[in-house]
């Protein structure tokens, strides 16, 4: 693995090649807020909240800094106007769907966004997909996933599955930045417990 | 649907993985909509695990969890058919079959749907069933072309 050497904030620093901004940063102890960032997980660019400016050859553009692998000569800022600018709007939109986030909150105190922006619509889920990848990659389970699309998209646990392995993991339970997840688990344990299992009628 | 027929589709795709839709689609035209143990039967043939299917399941327009009726019953709602007076026509429907748009009677004979254009705007007002066009239909001609399907 080649090195590659870059600036962050103006500090010249050292990264392996195929390496992402947000990791060098966080080696160099630079803070970059995430919120769908998880060390033991593959990047996934969810929550957008990580977005840095990067300039090379003199030209700049916004980039996400948990996907965007390291190049030479790159020269990152992670603070500025027009960054914060980007960081308030979008924790202005997440607020909307889940406004009792203190992960959420914490943020918005920081860059000043204002969370009566956009008309509440709580689904408290931001859609970061911490809970189904931690699932998939880590435990390998497969419990919980996304299910249906665009703005009705929506993390749905798979009974069966969530009865048997669910109850001594809960791994992914703190792992989520609102109360979508165990609200959906609760949800899916009431309905195991309540109804008989469906039997699809298959002719 | 029995299961047999969903092992030979999947067996014709070689129980791969990545004919996960390849097979979704057939058993989708064949059986008209995916219950939950065939759905079950594919993640265990295919190795995909069950929430990766339902999540595609779910994603795609062309899939239904739930059954879907012997005919399809598209109302055109674009903008020729509505200025043409869509809305009645779809009024017209909903009352000779009794169901809402995106529901299936209870003989499962038709499933309602508007689609937003069939680009046909010439024809409007527009009603197609099956894939078969009714073009410059009025609310009256509904009921008498929909009594033809059984």
């Amino acid at each position: 693995m080649s090195k590659v050497l870059l600036k962050i904030d103006g500090k010249e620093v050292e990264a392996e090649e195929g390496m992402t901004v947000l990791e060098t940063a966080q080696d160099e102890g630079i803070g970059i807020p995430t919120l769908c960032h998880h060390k033991k997980l593959e990047p996934y660019g969810a929550c957008r909240i990580c977005t840095v400016e990067a300039e090379k050859n003199g030209r700049s553009k916004l980039v996400v800094s948990c996907v965007y692998p390291v190049e030479k000569d790159l020269e990152v800022t992670t603070r500025s106007e027009k960054i914060d600018r980007v960081r308030r709007t979008i924790l202005e939109l997440l607020l909307s769907h889940a406004p009792d986030s203190d992960q959420l909150r914490k943020l918005a105190e920081e860059y000043g966004a204002n969370k009566d922006r956009f008309e509440k619509e709580p689904s408290f889920c931001i859609h970061c997909g911490l809970c189904v990848r931690y699932c998939a990659e880590v435990k390998g389970k497969f419990a919980v996933g996304f299910i249906n699309r665009g703005s009705r998209r929506e993390i749905n646990f798979i009974p069966e599955l969530a009865a048997t392995e669910c109850w001594n993991c809960k791994e992914c339970f703190p792992l989520c930045p609102t109360s979508a997840l165990q609200a959906a688990y609760m949800f899916t344990e009431a309905q195991i417990s309540e109804t008989p299992v469906f039997e699809a009628d298959s002719k | 649907m029995d299961i047999e027929k969903v092992d030979q589709i999947i067996d014709k795709h070689n129980s791969e993985a990545s004919s996960l839709i390849q097979v979704l689609l057939e058993i989708q035209s064949e059986n008209r909509w995916l219950p939950r143990q065939i759905l079950e039967r594919i993640s265990e043939k295919l190795e995909v695990p069950l929430s990766r299917i339902q999540h595609i399941a779910t994603f795609y327009k062309a899939f239904s969890l739930i059954p879907k009726g012997r005919h399809e019953v598209h109302i055109c709602m674009g903008t020729a058919c509505h200025v043409r007076g869509a809305q009645n026509v779809l009024t017209a429907v909903e009352d000779y079959t009794g169901i809402k748009p995106g529901e299936t009677d209870l003989d499962l004979k038709f499933s309602l749907e508007t689609v937003n254009c069939l680009g046909c705007c010439a024809l409007g007002p527009v009603m197609e069933v099956d894939g078969q066009i009714h073009g410059k239909i009025s609310p009256a001609e509904t009921a008498d072309a929909l009594k033809k399907y059984e």
